[in-house]
């Protein structure tokens, strides 16, 4: 990956690339640059909407390198992540990946994550946002080895329902094998490439892992096999989309990380996020257990749920009220979308208990923007479940050959 | 589960054991657990050569309240004292010493201004001293109050500040942050004067004269003094004897001590403290556990961190726990002579700190890990007070060594022996011929202290006394007022409020959070 010149004072270093930003520059056509950790990303090559159907049809390709990376090994690794995440992390299988998040003392979401399993000593973390003083901090007194890996490695993510046609005529010859939420490493290339189904889009899809240096050349084979199957960059706005329909929370979206917070009470616990199944109480401590298990005595107070909302305007950062007049306020959306693939106008809203709860109907007040008029419309809508789009082909093994 | 009693207490120092006795008192049964042969912590006795026994750590007692004397029964249980109200004497080398009583200094070199400046700082200081008792002697209060009792308490401590009145309370809440190098400035001109006068706030401490807050860990010493009322006091038979009385007091209401026993872990299940493990590996369960043991120790290597959470981890690795002072022990051959000391003071406290600059510059190295080139000491000869120390003339001196580096270093012993060697070269120039009269002679450095006594970074008073940990923040706020994370977990330490120097108050105080079911 791109040097980073670390000893330049922050206003004076330049904004990143991306170990592939030199293979995939000239795919882009309409500039959309956004900064992202520190990286040059896009929020679209050329057309989001295509970027979007390339996922859903056919293959897309997001450059997920600034993600942060860390390796954890040692001996008391599998201690070490048992007792930070709140996922019992000594029932998972090695070569897999879970889904998990991890609280501070007073059981407040920091953040979630990926966590790759290569041994009982050897994981790792894949995140997004820096983490590294936390996790220092937490193996006080453990035999572990923290190292951020983030600039070591590049990744790509490749979803769609022809990903895995392509990579398997890359010559990963075994990749359909792969069950949702595992991981191999192939070395047909002539360079270690570690595969994971798993991804961000609620599709088929896998995640590329490899050293920086082969970046450029797992670039150059997965669009030389893709080309003819409509492999296609995707930037973020298309991400976006997709993960509101997968009902995938984002950090910053649907929480902030309670080191972020700057007024205390705006801490989200994984319990009002309705991440209920990733608390595990009965794997013994582990950190905010004693926090959460007080907060599990109450329901929460608000929660994390999927709005299905009448009539096709996006109701993006819409308030949500009991009544068509809009009296009272019950909750508000984080996450809005027109849902292409399922013609359907969903969201993701926090609401007050008990609203979030059963089948109550409840209104979104919407400003549409027509003509340079604003416009002010209230559309009823409703709790539905997540996620909203779920095809079958996300959990077959082996997946249709395309 | 082999047995079960109320409370194990881990450790038995001073702390472990006033808690011990005050809980054992109440009909409580207790167990205490010593890692060391014999009872007493940093307040035992230490043989050093022939039988001829001293303090081992602390060696002047100033801070025992005196309702601890008097509930304990320490007089009838053996606490005797050598001496009471001891002076201290500053040494020079051309032999113009300072001697301070209380309010009087007396020295040729003190000018008038000098006199009447250290009568003012005298009574100013005593005066700020007293509006810091009403907390001194209780559970810290804690400041998001629900409980009347600590409504009191905190309101009792606001109230004696205002008591000062509008100029003295003002002088307080100015002073109270400040460094003591410039508020003697203000005070006093004779530099020796001075530095005799600083030897209350560093002694034991991270810190210089100059650091920010030595003011306040003057007051507090001094608000120590306050509730006793023998002075700096000589217990005859050492310092290993107050332990001893407070062993044998706790013993008679019932407890159980027992002496090498280290403790290898506390067990608990599910948030709760259920009893230790020792390093035999026999097991024994328990309603409390109370740890003596410093925080650093307790939590991080007594306790299996999967019960503990980073925040709070955090906030105990963090915490400031870098002991400075040294201990000298020499066995002397006869009475040692010092310039200018009349023999009829050997029996004081005496001090080398020939002025403010010199402690500032023995502390300087110490904050990059080196020795000082000329060390500031307090020296007792407890021999002189009480002869049942030793035999044939002999005679003991025992020194705190102020600033020594916690040296971790594969040089330690080669840098111990040559510290000696610039500890006994100092004492040379004040009490020439002093090194000839050595028989035995032995320095135990911060890391030797940690080693022999459990004390992580050898400090004295296991956290530094500093305004960030000082009363409800006392060591931190996720551990005040005695209690841990972990129920039935508590601390009875010198980390806790009030903390550091001999005093037990931490001790009963913990005990009195048990018998009111706060754990």
């Amino acid at each position: 990956m791109t040097n980073v010149n670390n000893q330049r004072p922050l206003y004076e270093r330049p904004i990143l690339e991306t170990a592939f930003y030199p293979s995939y520059k000239h795919l882009i056509q309409n500039d959309q640059y956004e900064e992202w950790g520190g990286y040059t990303t896009l929020a679209s090559f050329a057309s989001e909407g295509q970027e979007y159907f390339s996922v859903r049809n056919a293959c897309g390709v997001y450059d997920i390198c600034p993600m942060l990376k860390y390796r954890i090994s040692g001996s008391d690794a599998e201690r070490f992540l048992n007792r930070l995440m709140t996922r019992n992390i000594k029932k998972m299988l090695p070569d897999r990946v879970v889904y998990c998040v991890w609280c501070d003392d007073n059981g407040h979401l920091i953040e979630d994550g990926t966590l790759f399993k290569f041994s009982e000593t050897e994981f790792r973390l894949c995140c997004a946002e820096h983490q590294i003083e936390w996790l220092l901090d937490s193996a006080i007194g453990y035999d572990v080895d923290i190292e951020d890996v983030s600039t070591d490695i590049a990744a790509l993510a490749a979803q769609g329902p022809v990903s895995c046609s392509v990579l398997k005529k890359m010559g990963f010859s075994g990749v359909d094998n792969l069950k949702p939420f595992q991981l191999a490493v192939f070395s047909q290339l002539g360079f270690d490439v570690m595969i994971s189904r798993t991804g961000f889009t609620g599709d088929l899809g896998y995640e590329l892992w490899v050293n920086s240096s082969d970046a450029a050349a797992l670039w150059e084979a997965l669009f030389e096999a893709g080309k003819s199957r409509g492999i296609r960059m995707i930037g973020s706005t298309a991400l976006d989309m997709l993960r509101i329909e997968a009902g995938l929370i984002m950090v910053d979206v649907e929480f902030m990380s309670c080191f972020h917070t700057v007024r205390h009470l705006r801490e989200k616990n994984p319990f009002e996020l309705g991440l209920h199944w990733l608390v595990d109480f009965n794997k013994g401590p582990f950190i905010g257990r004693q926090a959460l298990l007080k907060a599990k005595q109450n329901k929460p107070q608000r929660q994390l749920v999927g709005l299905d909302i009448d009539w096709n305007k996006q109701a993006d950062s819409a308030l949500i009220y009991d009544s068509k007049d809009c009296s009272r306020q019950i909750g508000e959306i984080t996450s809005a979308l027109w849902s292409p693939v399922l013609k359907q106008n969903i969201a993701l809203a926090f609401l007050d208990a008990p609203f979030y709860e059963g089948n109550k109907s409840m209104w979104a007040e919407v400003y549409l923007h027509r003509e340079c008029l604003w416009e002010r419309k209230v559309f009823e809508c409703r709790v539905t479940p997540k996620p909203f789009y779920s095809p079958e082909r996300k959990s077959l093994t082996p997946p249709e050959d395309l | 589960m082999n047995s079960l009693i109320n409370a194990i207490i881990i450790g038995a120092g001073h702390n472990g054991l006033t808690c011990a006795a005050y809980l054992a008192r109440a009909g409580q049964s207790v167990l205490v657990l010593e890692a060391a042969a014999e009872v007493g912590g940093l307040a035992r006795n230490r043989i050093v050569a022939n039988g001829e026994q001293l303090s081992s750590a602390a060696h002047l007692l100033h801070s025992l309240p005196q309702d601890i004397i008097k509930d304990l029964q320490l007089e009838k249980y053996g606490l005797h004292y050598a001496a009471q109200h001891l002076k201290t004497v500053s040494l020079n080398k051309n032999g113009a010493t300072i001697v301070l009583n209380k309010q009087l200094a007396m020295g040729d070199q003190l000018s008038s201004a000098d006199l009447l400046g250290y009568d003012r700082f005298y009574l100013d200081m005593q005066r700020f001293s007293k509006a810091l008792l009403p907390v001194l002697g209780k559970v810290a209060p804690e400041i998001a109050i629900e409980d009347w009792r600590q409504k009191l308490d905190l309101l009792g401590l606001g109230w004696s500040i205002r008591k000062l009145g509008t100029f003295y309370m003002r002088e307080f809440l100015r002073i109270i942050g400040m460094n003591l190098y410039d508020l003697m400035d203000e005070y006093i001109e004779n530099t020796q004067l001075k530095a005799a006068i600083a030897m209350d706030a560093l002694l034991g401490s991270e810190w210089g004269a100059r650091s920010m807050g030595s003011v306040l860990t003057y007051l507090y010493r001094q608000a120590g003094e306050l509730r006793n009322n023998t002075g700096l006091a000589l217990p005859r038979g050492g310092m290993g004897t107050v332990s001893q009385a407070i062993a044998k007091s706790a013993r008679q209401s019932g407890a159980d001590i027992r002496c090498n026993s280290p403790v290898k872990h506390i067990i608990i299940e599910n948030n709760k403290a259920v009893g230790v493990v020792l390093e035999t590996g026999e097991e024994i369960y328990a309603d409390t556990v109370i740890s003596n043991a410093d925080p650093k120790q307790t939590f991080l290597k007594l306790i299996n961190p999967d019960h503990l959470g980073t925040n709070f981890v955090r906030q105990v690795n963090n915490l400031r726990a870098k002991g400075k002072a040294g201990k000298l022990h020499l066995v002397l051959s006869q009475k040692p002579s010092f310039t200018g000391l009349d023999d009829s003071l050997l029996g004081e406290r005496l001090v080398i700190a020939p002025g403010m600059d010199d402690i500032e510059l023995a502390f300087n190295p110490s904050k990059y890990k080196r020795y000082p080139d000329s060390p500031i000491l307090e020296i007792i000869l407890p021999s002189v007070r009480d002869d049942s120390l030793c035999q044939n003339g002999q005679q003991l001196l025992s020194a705190v060594v102020q600033y020594l580096p916690y040296d971790d270093s594969t040089n330690e012993d080669q840098n111990r022996t040559a510290m000696l060697r610039v500890v006994i070269e100092t004492l040379e120039e004040y009490a020439p011929g002093i090194s000839d009269l050595i028989i035995t002679a032995e320095l135990l450095t911060p890391r030797d202290i940690e080693r022999e006594f459990g004390i992580s970074g050898g400090h004295w008073h296991h956290v530094e006394l500093v305004f960030e940990s000082f009363l409800f923040n006392r060591p931190t706020p996720l551990l005040t007022r005695h209690a841990t994370p972990i129920d039935n977990l508590l601390l009875c330490g010198a980390s806790c409020h009030p903390g550091g120097n001999l005093m037990g108050i931490a001790g009963r105080n913990a005990a009195q959070q048990v018998l009111r079911g706060e754990k």
